[in-house]
């Protein structure tokens, strides 16, 4: 479906991609991680039709820059951060439905599971919605519409965990018909919701693998953590994970969204010492 | 087209929430109020007095106002998107380059010409309900005059934006472009070097390129019809133009100048990196 052929791209004198190579096909689902600086921007916005560059890149055998409304009509894309737009929720979504021919109510709808009530914020300015709530609301929009190819970058970093399960979830029902590139800094953010990982560095591409795909992405975990004694910084990390307490604060229990059971485990991993008990289990269904 | 104007649109309904659209439009209704304040429509200049004298005054203060402003505004914002992640989400939606870029010129023109006509309107109207005479003939004229400077400077604005890579460098050229056509103006190089015996038909090629001194010499021929106040080259412009066509020059060849500048705007705008 993508298709990079010795793409290079230059600033000026300095290289930021050097030749690369690189195909996806429909149903994988690639996490792109490297440090800061390694081309993963530069990447997304040469596979966007956004810069210039030396070599070939196709989407569905098209040039994304010569067949530009064709193929961006196939694609939803995620900013890391999102754009200090002064127009109204409403008016974003209006504007991102018509050009995409696609229903303003299904954007509101994804929002809606999401947890952010776009109809309610509708002329409140994009600009002055919390970190999370925008997060939300262009996921929504890259969601809300026939996509085959889903291009994010930290998608799920301003979410709480509740909207990332659902997050995972909408994923999860597009990973049949879609390809996804998905970019982080840290591949333990992604890892999950991955088959697939490119490691890019310099400007080149360090690692190509595939890796084992036995995390049902809709799936969610039942956990029960026990402390040795009471812990305030543990206790805040938990209860920012959705968790709850019993009587006497040792024993905390909650769920988690199947994907972010390695993220979890880091989490928890940090408190080692403090720890008396875990416990996980899948639900089914 | 649709999404020609679906951009148009939004980026109205982004201006107008803009911090430098309410300075602007405080600006220019702050003129119209003040030279109202200061009692000028009931003083006279050279016959001019009621509301015809308020226009001629407001006339003569946007032409050092209005291009300043709209190139500022223009480069400031458009380059600022650029840098603050608008142009990467935004065409990362599937809209035209077309559309967009065009879009965002009707767009802006209609936003920087809005406060602009507002406030020339808002003299008309207080003049009605004062009694006072209107000078429908001036009003017609003048706005179309505003609009082509506007247009023209809007035009300038986008390539500049398109040129520079980021809103500081934007901004400092957009400077330099208003200051070098200022410094063409008959009051300022235009007149010393007419002094210095520059060749009657270099400084007369000069002023007619000069957007801003074709406006200042439009504007001048209402008041003074004879251009009495031009000296000798009030001849050249009345033998080759007549009144009529170079009021109709006026109009037309600020126009022409900003389209042409925008064009080359969105032809270097199609071919560079977007964001």
């Amino acid at each position: 479906m993508i298709q990079f052929s010795n793409v290079t791209k230059k600033f000026r004198r300095n290289e930021v991609l050097k030749n690369i190579d690189l195909s996806i096909q429909r149903g994988q689902r690639v996490a792109l991680v490297g440090s800061n600086g390694a081309g993963k921007t530069t990447l997304i916005r040469c596979l966007l039709g956004q810069y210039n560059f030396i070599g070939d890149v196709s989407i569905d055998d098209m040039d994304p820059r010569q067949s530009r409304q064709l193929v961006l009509s196939k694609v939803g894309f995620v900013p890391q951060l999102p754009p200090p737009l002064r127009m109204p929720v409403g008016q974003l979504i209006k504007f991102a439905s018509s050009l995409c021919a696609a229903d303003p109510e299904e954007m509101i709808h994804v929002a809606q599971q999401l947890g952010f009530d776009a109809v309610h914020f509708k002329h409140q300015p994009f600009v002055k919605l919390s970190g999370g709530q925008k997060q939300k609301l262009l996921i929504a929009i890259a969601l809300g519409r026939d996509s085959e190819l889903l291009v994010m970058d930290e998608p799920a970093a301003n979410l709480d965990p509740e909207a990332r399960h659902i997050l995972f979830k909408l994923l999860a029902e597009k990973q049949k018909t879609s390809a996804m590139l998905i970019s982080s800094h840290r591949l333990d953010e992604v890892a999950s919701l991955v088959n697939r990982v490119v490691e890019m560095d310099q400007g080149k591409i360090v690692l190509d693998d595939e890796v084992a795909d036995l995390v049902d992405m809709s799936s969610k975990l039942v956990c029960s953590i026990k402390m040795i004694r009471p812990e305030d910084a543990f206790a805040k990390a938990l209860t920012e994970w959705g968790f709850k307490p019993t009587d006497d604060s040792v024993l905390w229990n909650g769920s988690i969204a199947g994907p972010d059971r390695l993220r979890f485990l880091g989490m928890i991993s940090r408190y080692a010492a403090l720890l008396a008990g875990v416990q996980m289990n899948e639900l089914n269904g | 087209m649709k999404h020609l104007w679906l951009t148009a649109y939004t980026d109205i309904i982004e201006s107008l929430r803009a911090r430098w659209f309410m300075v602007y439009s405080m600006v220019f209704g702050g003129i119209v109020v003040l030279l109202f304040a200061f009692g000028l429509s009931e003083s006279r200049i050279m016959g001019f007095t009621g509301l015809s004298r308020l226009l001629v005054t407001y006339i003569q203060l946007s032409m050092a106002i209005l291009p300043i402003f709209v190139l500022i505004t223009t480069v400031r914002s458009v380059a600022g998107d650029r840098e603050a992640g608008v142009f990467e989400y935004m065409l990362s939606l599937p809209v035209s380059l077309a559309a967009w870029f065009w879009g965002r010129f009707f767009g802006r023109f209609f936003v920087v010409f809005l406060p602009v006509f507002v406030a020339m309107l808002g003299a008309v109207i207080w003049g009605v309900l004062k009694g006072s005479e209107i000078p429908w003939d001036l009003f017609v004229f003048y706005t179309a005059l505003l609009m082509a400077l506007a247009w023209c400077f809007l035009g300038i604005g986008m390539l500049i934006s398109t040129l520079a890579r980021s809103s500081d460098v934007a901004q400092g050229a957009a400077f330099i472009t208003w200051l070098f056509l200022l410094l063409f103006l008959d009051l300022i190089l235009l007149g010393i070097m007419i002094q210095e015996n520059l060749p009657p038909n270099t400084a007369v090629a000069i002023a007619l390129a000069n957007p801003m001194q074709v406006f200042r010499t439009a504007t001048m021929m209402l008041f003074d019809p004879q251009l009495v106040l031009l000296g000798p080259t009030a001849y050249v412009i009345l033998d080759n133009f007549t009144q009529a066509g170079y009021i109709a020059y006026a109009v037309i060849y600020p126009i022409v100048f900003g389209s042409v500048c925008a064009g080359i705007g969105y032809f270097l705008f199609k071919r560079s990196d977007l964001p």
